[in-house]
This record gives structure tokens, C-alpha cells and sequence, in this order.
């Protein structure tokens, strides 16, 4: 039987991978992109060891005779607030690197300056005056 | 005085001369002397106790269960210390106070001399070891401050390096050897510790533990071969080498041999560790001193002598010897500090310290000669002086020790090396102040004011009286610092006296005398010959084994840490794994019992619009748009499934995130590549997929597991569900946590939200200043712009959209209390009806309507959060405990009112001015000078011009 639990776990698990993924490319755009996958894996993982449960929000009233466990959501809600808050930071770090030293690339193995011709053509994001 | 408050008063008090400096250098000089004083005379509150042979102690428990605890105890030996730091360090004040020229900057010096002091007060007191070590490391600190506190000279800095780095080294190897001491007795108090000599002596670890606090003891008080640093630090002015480097800090090691004495000394051991390379120091460090042309460099080899001596004295463990070394103690330091002072007087009225400059200053500066004559005196061992009756005591010691069953080496040598003593101190007088008159000083040589000659005239006529009244003087003081180290056991009949008839050590210290007599008379032979015989030169040796040191550090961090991040990131994924291997084939689990839910065809269709969302972005990620825009499909597929799992706050908050952070990166991308390159070959790749798919089965299986299972214990989320409504006055669960339950978690994370803002406010503001600010305004656009940039339609559509968004906001804030919504959530949507604004419009156009700058919206938000929690306290209530009550208004039904909300208002600004300020930020690249527009749209039907026909607006 198909249950909600295979499902999300096996969601979760394809979260993570793509992050892992895209984390590990070469430049900073697509480390930017695994950075959100993670947070959403991370988050919803999190959220779920709060147990997964369908139709009982955790907001009382008087007709609901149970309850899911409140303390994950309030412990995430701020969570997805801060990791938009840092992938901010980190786009903006990324920018500016690329910004001033015309160079998106995350490692350091290669001590030269890149060549200067080499990506104007295909991006055309800086042209000399 | 309390014994905690006298530990204190140097650190609290070094705050005021570093403030006072600028009500004039009095002022500054006043109160560190201020501080001093009244630390000195609390000190000598508790000295009638001390002197009846009580302990004074004060303790404070911090973490008992660990053994820190700051216990403090005052006995003979800490007296005796602590009044030598204060009383000289009062001296020396004022001496600074003098010496000091206008340039410098005297506020830090005596904020630096008082941290410093009052570390040291700090160790003489410590009744803790733990305690102890870091009052000791306290003082590596501050002496580096104060060795090094002419910063622009070279020798200033290397020679503050050179002793941080060996008194360092030094004090690192102590923590090991106090903490094994620890281990061993089982207590980390001092007063336990010194009645456990059995205990510790029979140890297999004595031996370990002695050599390492020997270590720390041998460094700080500079004995060879570690001798090295104290001449070097002697570029310091001379009030720091006198106080520092004569009186106080090099006495640390001799404190502390002396405060173990009874634990640690007594064994075969310590007799020849200690009692050998005290001699060994006393003679290399008379010797060199003999042939050092500097004033300073002489006196300082002249401590390192000296404190071989004592050093010697303290290996020797019997009673006599300790009470010759106690003895010999003070009066170094009188005669010592009198005699750095003197020559720190010639340096300032002579301009030199180069002994081959000077001579014949006895005519020219009396009142020096003769200070500086009768301390150097004292310190050859002549009669009547003070250093005469402690030299006798050393002989007479000498004379009686055995070295590897030889009676005489040790005699024999200690009257060498006073041979040498007395040779550098009829130097000191001859070379300097003898001889003929000169005239080519570089300054015109007068003695100095009282402000200078007070301090050592005080200390050259304590020299005088202490050598001619030892009894009166300082019999008792002996006695009781002399009975702290022995543990009580005394020489019977010990009197001090200068004239014990003509015995052993007075032909000794006559042959010695004679001996240094005739050295100096054949100076110039010995010269010749101490300048033709090769020696190792130590700075060059340390700097060589320093430079090794750092080449090793910096291959090891270079191989580590090569910059390539990506290398990084798949380590961290490994070991992760590998942990997670290991916990999973290393622990059990339990059985799965957990009914799972049955999952409905809908719930299929969306576990599909996900997985297969995430897998287009993986696919196509070299294709950075297309990523981005099914990323919005991923986000949004969560946000549903957060609101099918019973979570609708989270499913709001994460649709409202979502927007805003795919306009972030919308607005990033348009000024990267659209494209990624492909990079790598297969390996990488083969890589990156292992390593990835790895990580998602570790991630999936865990929270499959979890997920399957009951908690172990019961969650503490019954409390908050049960007290959520009587205790916090709100049916939504999730916001009553948020601001009330964990409120100081979400006031902390609000404080987060907003330094990211300003982060990427002053990232965006450095970047613009440089010469990035002229590439972007010379930017050209990629493709050209599809239409209008500020579409009539849209424009329209985002005002109509405004008031009603912010209603919208405004509903979620109010009901979040008690339905799903809350401040964080009203403020992403308040800041995405301003955002439609900015894109709509313009830039230019929206902001010059925005009136409030963000950052104060930020603070703002902060500080209401922050006085809402701070009104608890009005209540006698811990820092956010909110309050609520109902009220009722007719004609509306009955609402509440709720502190909570408050801060929750507190929480929406923080939200909205963040958001905002990081976009507005990043908006702030795009801006270039053909975009400004004063309109709101493209087209105005109001406007007979069309601007689209120029051109200019589009552009």
C-alpha cells in the first residue's frame, strides 16, 4: 500500500539529492539553487518529526478532538523566514563577486584571472562602453 | 578588604586612567595611583592576620561540580608578593608618570600597567589552579601589551612576540602539569592540594607534572636556556622593564616553585632540575651581563642571574634555603627596580644607554650616582647592604649541598658566578658614572626632577635599612612568607643579621668581591677575549624555529584549505554519510509501529508535480530562467503539501517566501549569465551523483524511519497546546508559540532577519563604490527590453492591487492570533504589495513615494519587539511573559487586546523592512541614469509627449 509517509520521505530524499547535486557544481548560481533545495529538504524535515497528520490543524477549537504537534511548525515557520534571509545573503555575496571580479566560479584551483573575452558573448551583461 | 574585591580593583580600575587622559595626564597618572593605593591599603587590612599566621580567604562557587570555583587565600608568600606588586607598582606610577614624553599615549599605558597588575595580584591570591592559570596567561597578555607599547619600534614588537610566544608555550605546558596536579589529588584548590605532598610525590605522574609546571615556572622567570626573551623585552620603556621585568612578572615563576615548594620539592628531581639550572642561569646570566654595552641589556641578564639564584635557593628544599630565598627576593626587587629606574634617568637626561658613550657622570648627575652606586652595591653583596646578608645566606647554602655526592662544585661555582655579579656591577658604577668626564654625550646630562629620583631614593634607602636593621625591618615578613612555603617548618633560631663573624661565606664573598675587582680591572682582556669566542645568538635561533613553525602551519593549511569549496562540500557530504553509516550498522531501531496514511490519488499527483519539478531543475539547470521558474513550481508544491499536512501556517509562509525569494533571484540573474557552462568531466560528475544520491537515501530513510515510528518519549507539545488558550490567550497554537511560548527565540531570529538585511545593504554599498558602479552603468541590456518597461496594464493593475493587499496583510496580522497568519506573514505580504510597486513602476518612481528608509523600519521592529518584552518587567514578570484581555466595545463583539500582538507588530516590521531592504538593495544595481523616469508607467494618456518615440525611456 501507497502511503502518504513512503511518499514524503521519498520526497524529501529527492530534495536532498538535488541539493547535494547543485551544491556541488562549479559555479554559483546553480550553489545558490542547491543552497534552496537543502533549506526546503531541511525544513520539511524537520517539520515532520512532528509526525505527519491530515486534518487537524493545530488551531483549537471546539469541535477538534486532536491535534498535530504545533511546536515543529512554529520551530520552521521561522526558519523559512531565515533561510530566505540568508539565501538573500548569499545571492547578494555571489553577485557582487561576480559583479566586481567578473567570475561566478566557486573554486579558487585555478590562480589566474579568467579570461576576459571568454563569457562576454554568450552573456553580454558587460560591454565596454 | 575582601580578598575578591583586592583582585578585582586592578581591572576595575584600569578603566580610569584610559577615560581621565583627557582631563591631562595627572589625571590619568592619579587615578591609576589612586587605584593602586587603595588597593595596597586594603591589601594591608588583612596583613596583621597574615602577619599572626592566619589565612585570609574569600570564595565564590561558580561551577563546583567541574572544580572552578574563584577561591582566593592570602598567606605569608601571597602578602609578600601582592605588596610588592602594589608598592612598586606605585613607585613606578610615578616614576612613569615622568618618564613618559608628551607623545605618548599615557591613558593606555596605565590602563595596560593596571590589567597587568592586576593579573598579577590575581596569581599571588588564587587559591584555585584553574583560577590561577588564567590570571597567569592574563599576564602573558597584558606584558605583550606593555613590552610592545612602543608599537612604532621594530625591536619593541619582535621582543613583545618573542616573550608572548615563550611565556606562552610556557604557560600552555603548565595547564598541563596544574591539571594533572588536579587529577592527581583529585581537588583543583591550592589549600587541598599543598597537604597532599604523599599523595602526589608517590604518583607516577609527579614526575610528568613537575617538568610541566617547571616548564611554565622556568619561562616566566626567565631560566636558561629559556633566558633569552627577557633581554629583548627590555625594548620596552623602562618603567615596564622595572616593574615588569625586575619586581614582578619574572617573580611569577619563582611564585609559583615557591607556592608548590611544599608538594613538589624534596625529591632527587627537583633538587637537580631546579637547584642545576638555577646555577647554570646564575652564571651564564652574570657573564653576559658583564659584557652587554647597553644599560638595560646588562640589568636585564643582571635579573636573569639573580633570579637563577633564587631559583638555585628553591631547589635546595630545606628551610634555610627558603627562607634565603624569600629574603633574597625582596631585595632584589628594591634594589632591582632602583637600579632599571637609574638607568631609565640616564637614558632620559643623557639620551643614551650605550655605556661606551658614557663615564664620568659623577660630577655631572650626583644625585643618580649615588643612587645608582649604593643599589648596585647591594647588588655586587657588599656591606652594609641588603644584598650582601642574602648573598651570605646563599653561600652558606651553597657551601652545604651536595651535587652528585660533590661537596664543592656547587660552592665553587655560585662564588663564580658572584665573581661575574660583582664584576658587572663595578661596571655598571665605573664604566657609567667614573672615569673622565666627556663632552660628546647627545643630550646635556643634569640630574632629573624629584618626580624621577623619589621612587628610587624610597628603594635605595629600603636597601640601606633592610641591610642595617634586617630585624626590625623585615624579620617578620620572612618569617611568615618563608613559613607559607616551607608549610611551617623554619630554621630554629633564624635571625637576620649582617654580621655573622668571620666565617665560610664572608671568604667566599671577599674572594668573589676581589675577583670581580680584578675582572674589571682587566676588562679589556676579558673583552677581547668574550668577543673572540663564538656563541649562539638566541633571537636568530628562536626566529629560525618560529620561521619552521609557521612554514609547517602554512603547508598544512594551505594543503587543507586550497580554496576549492566544492572539494570541501563533497568531504562534508562523505563524512556525513559515513557518520550516518556508522550510526545506522552500529545502533538498533526499534520495531516500525506507526499505522501509515493512506495516500490518495491526489497526493500522488503531487508527490509527481514535485519530484518531477525538482528533477527539471536538476536537468536543466545550465538553463538558469527555466531553473528558476520550476524552482517556483517546487516551492509551490510544498506549500501545498505543508497545508495538506496540517500545517497552513507554514503552507502561507512559504508561498509568501517563495514569491519574494524568486523576484530576488529573478532580479539576480539579470546581471549573470543566463547560462552555465558545462564543466567537469565524467568523473566529477560520476561523483557528484554518487554522492548525491547517497545523501538523499541517508536523508530519506532517516526521516522514513522517524516517520514510521512513535516518539520514544511523550513531546513536550502538550503543553503548549494545553496552555496555549488560558495561558497565552490565542487558539492558533503555532503563532501563541511564536510570540509568546519561545518568544525570545523568535525575538532572536527577527535580530538574525534584520543584520542579514543590513548585511546585504552594506555588501551592495561597498560594491557600488568601486569600480563596479561604472561597469553597470555602462551595462547594456542582453536581449532588448520585451515592450514597455512599465507597462500601462500592469501598472494599473499592481495600484488597484495595493490597497487591497495591504488589507489583506493587515487581516492576516490580526487574526493570527487565534487563526492561521500571524507577523511574519503579514509582513512578506505587506512587503510583496510594495515590491509590485517597484517592479510596476520603477525604481526611482517607488522609492521617491517611500518615506520611511528600511533600516529604521528594521530597528523599529526590533525595539517594539524588545520594549514589549521589557513592559514584563514593569510586572515583576520575566523579559517577554506577555499579557491579555478581552474587551468589548459595542457595537463590535468582543475582541482582545494582547501584549502579544504588540510584539508581534514588533516581528511584522522587522519582516517587512528586511525584506524590503535586501531587494531594494539589490534593486539599487539595476539603476542607470537613461532609466530614470518621473512617471509611473510608459504611457500616460495625461502626457501629450510619448516618450517610447525617443527612445530615452526604454532604454
Amino acid at each position: 500500500m501507497m502511503t502518504v509517509e513512503l511518499l514524503f520521505s521519498s520526497a524529501v530524499g529527492v530534495l536532498t539529492a538535488a541539493g547535494i547535486y547543485l551544491v556541488l557544481q562549479l559555479r554559483t548560481f546553480p550553489v545558490i539553487l542547491g543552497l534552496s533545495f537543502l533549506s526546503y529538504a531541511v525544513n520539511v524535515f524537520l517539520f515532520a518529526s512532528g509526525r505527519l497528520v491530515v486534518n487537524q490543524p493545530p488551531i483549537l477549537t471546539k469541535y477538534a478532538e486532536s491535534y498535530t504537534d504545533p511546536l515543529p511548525q512554529a520551530l520552521v515557520l521561522t526558519a523559512i523566514v531565515i533561510s530566505f534571509g540568508m539565501t538573500a545573503v548569499v545571492v547578494m555575496i555571489a553577485l557582487s563577486a561576480w559583479l566586481s571580479a567578473r567570475d561566478d566560479r566557486v573554486d579558487m584551483e585555478n590562480e589566474d584571472p579568467p579570461p576576459d573575452d571568454d563569457e562576454d558573448g554568450e552573456t553580454g551583461s558587460e560591454a565596454p562602453s | 578588604m575582601s580578598l575578591i574585591l583586592l583582585a578585582a580593583l586592578p581591572f576595575l580600575g584600569a578603566v580610569f586612567p584610559a577615560l581621565l587622559i583627557r582631563a591631562g595626564r595627572d589625571a590619568s597618572a592619579g587615578a591609576a595611583g589612586m587605584v593602586t593605593l587603595i588597593a595596597f591599603i586594603g591589601l594591608m587590612t588583612n596583613a596583621p592576620a597574615v602577619m599572626r599566621g592566619e589565612v585570609v580567604t574569600a570564595q565564590i562557587d561558580w561551577l563546583p561540580a567541574l572544580g572552578l570555583n574563584a577561591h582566593f587565600f592570602l598567606d605569608g608568600l601571597g602578602l609578600l608578593f601582592a605588596g610588592l606588586i602594589l608598592g612598586i607598582g606605585l613607585l613606578i606610577i610615578l616614576y612613569a608618570r615622568y618618564y613618559l614624553s608628551r607623545e605618548d599615549p599615557m591613558g593606555q599605558f596605565y590602563a595596560y600597567l593596571l590589567l597587568f597588575q592586576g593579573a598579577m595580584v590575581g596569581i599571588v591570591l588564587s587559591d584555585n589552579i584553574l583560577l590561577l592559570l588564567v590570571f597567569w596567561e592574563l599576564t602573558s597578555l597584558s606584558s605583550f601589551l606593555l613590552i610592545g607599547y612602543w608599537r612604532h619600534l621594530p625591536e619593541g614588537r619582535q621582543g613583545a612576540r618573542m616573550a608572548l610566544t615563550v611565556t606562552g608555550a610556557g604557560g600552555l605546558a603548565m595547564i598541563g602539569g596544574m591539571l594533572i596536579l588536579g587529577n592527581i589529588v583529585g581537588s583543583y584548590d591550592l589549600t587541598v592540594i599543598l597537604t597532599q605532598k604523599e599523595l602526589i610525590q608517590s604518583s607516577p605522574m609527579y614526575l610528568p607534572a613537575l617538568l610541566l609546571i617547571l616548564a611554565g615556572a622556568f619561562t616566566k622567570s626567565a631560566q636558561f636556556p629559556f633566558h633569552f626573551w627577557l633581554p629583548h623585552a627590555m625594548a620596552a620603556p623602562t618603567p615596564v622593564s622595572a616593574y615588569l621585568h625586575s619586581a614582578t612578572m619574572v617573580k611569577a615563576g619563582l611564585f609559583l616553585m615557591a607556592r608548590m615548594w611544599p608538594v613538589l620539592s624534596g625529591t632527587d628531581a627537583w633538587f637537580y632540575i631546579v637547584a642545576t639550572t638555577g646555577l647554570v642561569t646564575m652564571v651564564v646570566g652574570a657573564v653576559i651581563a658583564l659584557f652587554k654595552d647597553d644599560l638595560k641589556a646588562l640589568l636585564a641578564f643582571s635579573t636573569v642571574s639573580h633570579l637563577g639564584l633564587i631559583t638555585m635557593l628553591l631547589g635546595f628544599a630545606t628551610p634555610y634555603a627558603a627562607v634565603a630565598a624569600v629574603f633574597h627576593i625582596i631585595n632584589h626587587a628594591t634594589f632591582k627596580a632602583a637600579l632599571f629606574m637609574s638607568a631609565g634617568i640616564i637614558d632620559h637626561e643623557t639620551g643614551t644607554r650605550d655605556i661606551n658613550r658614557l663615564g664620568g657622570l659623577r660630577k655631572l648627575m650626583p644625585l643618580t650616582f649615588v643612587l645608582a652606586t649604593i643599589a648596585s652595591l647591594s647588588m655586587a653583596g657588599l656591606p652594609p647592604l641588603n644584598g650582601f646578608l642574602s648573598k651570605e645566606m646563599m653561600l652558606e647554602q651553597a657551601l652545604h649541598a651536595h651535587w652528585l655526592g660533590n661537596p664543592w662544585i656547587l660552592a665553587a661555582v655560585a662564588v663564580l658566578g658572584s665573581a661575574f655579579s660583582a664584576a658587572y656591577c663595578f661596571r655598571y658604577i665605573g664604566h657609567v658614572f667614573l672615569g673622565p668626564e666627556r663632552h660628546d654625550y647627545p643630550a646635556h646630562p643634569h640630574d632629573p626632577g624629584p618626580g624621577l629620583w623619589l621612587s628610587p631614593a624610597f628603594l635605595v634607602l629600603l636597601v640601606i635599612l633592610i641591610g642595617l636593621f634586617p630585624q626590625t625591618m623585615v624579620q617578620g615578613l620572612v618569617e611568615v612568607s618563608a613559613g607559607a612555603v616551607t608549610g611551617g617548618y623554619l630554621p630554629d633560631h633564624l635571625k637576620l643579621k649582617l654580621w655573622h663573624g668571620f666565617n665560610e661565606p664572608l671568604l667566599m664573598s671577599t674572594i668573589a668581591t676581589v675577583a670581580g675587582l680584578l675582572l674589571i680591572w682587566a676588562y679589556g682582556t676579558a673583552r677581547g677575549l668574550w668577543d673572540g669566542a663564538p656563541r649562539p645568538e638566541a633571537k636568530a635561533i628562536f626566529d629560525r624555529v618560529v620561521g619552521a613553525f609557521t612554514d609547517l602551519s602554512r603547508w598544512v593549511t594551505d594543503g587543507l584549505h586550497d580554496g576549492t569549496i566544492t572539494r570541501y562540500s563533497a568531504i562534508f557530504v562523505l563524512f556525513t554519510l559515513g557518520l550516518g553509516w556508522i550510526a545506522y550498522t552500529g545502533g538498533a531501531m526499534s520495531t516500525a509501529d506507526r499505522v501509515g496514511l493512506t495516500a490518495s490519488p491526489m497526493v500522488v499527483v503531487g508527490w509527481f508535480c514535485l519530484v518531477g519539478s525538482t528533477a527539471c531543475v536538476v536537468a536543466f539547470h545550465r538553463n538558469r530562467l527555466l531553473a528558476l521558474v520550476i524552482l517556483g513550481v517546487v516551492g509551490l508544491m510544498i506549500s501545498l503539501m505543508f497545508n495538506f499536512l496540517s500545517a497552513p501556517d507554514l503552507a502561507l509562509t512559504q508561498i509568501s517566501v517563495e514569491v519574494v525569494t524568486i523576484i530576488l533571484l529573478l532580479l539576480a540573474l539579470n546581471f549573470m549569465p543566463r547560462e552555465t557552462p558545462a564543466e567537469g568531466g565524467g568523473a566529477r560528475r560520476l561523483r557528484d551523483v554518487v554522492l548525491s544520491v547517497g545523501g538523499g537515501l541517508g536523508v530519506g530513510g532517516l526521516i522514513y524511519a522517524i516517520l514510521t515510528r512513535n516518539p520514544a518519549t511523550e513531546s513536550i507539545s502538550r503543553f503548549h497546546l494545553e496552555n496555549s488558550y488560558t495561558g497565552g490567550g490565542g487558539t492558533n497554537v503555532v503563532n501563541v508559540i511564536l510570540v509568546d511560548f519561545r518568544g525570545y527565540d523568535t525575538f532572536g531570529e527577527i535580530i538574525v532577519l534584520g543584520i542579514a538585511a543590513i548585511i546585504i545593504f552594506a555588501i551592495t554599498e561597498a560594491c557600488l563604490d568601486g569600480p563596479v558602479r561604472a561597469r553597470l552603468l555602462n551595462r547594456r541590456p542582453v536581449e532588448p527590453p520585451a515592450g514597455d518597461t512599465h507597462p500601462l496594464m500592469m501598472v494599473v493593475a499592481t495600484r488597484v492591487m495595493m490597497p487591497i493587499a495591504l488589507m489583506v496583510a493587515a487581516y492576516i496580522f490580526f487574526r493570527g492570533h487565534n487563526l492561521p497568519g500571524g507577523g511574519f506573514i503579514a509582513g512578506l505580504i505587506a512587503a510583496i504589495a510594495v515590491i509590485m510597486q517597484y517592479m510596476a513602476s520603477g525604481f526611482s518612481w517607488a522609492a521617491a513615494r517611500q518615506r520611511w528608509p528600511y533600516h529604521g523600519i528594521i530597528g523599529s521592529g526590533v525595539l517594539v519587539a524588545a520594549v514589549t518584552g521589557l513592559g514584563a518587567w514593569f510586572n515583576d514578570m520575566p523579559f517577554l511573559t506577555s499579557a491579555f484581555t478581552y474587551v468589548k466595545i459595542p457595537p463590535l463583539e468582543k475582541f482582545e487586546l494582547a501584549t502579544a500582538a504588540l510584539f508581534d507588530l514588533g516581528v511584522f516590521l522587522a519582516v517587512v523592512g528586511a525584506v524590503m531592504l535586501a531587494l531594494e538593495s539589490l534593486a539599487r544595481y539595476a539603476w542607470q541614469p537613461g532609466m530614470v523616469s518621473e512617471f509611473p508607467m510608459d504611457i500616460n494618456p495625461e502626457r501629450d509627449d510619448t516618450p517610447s518615440e525617443d527612445g530615452e525611456e526604454t532604454r
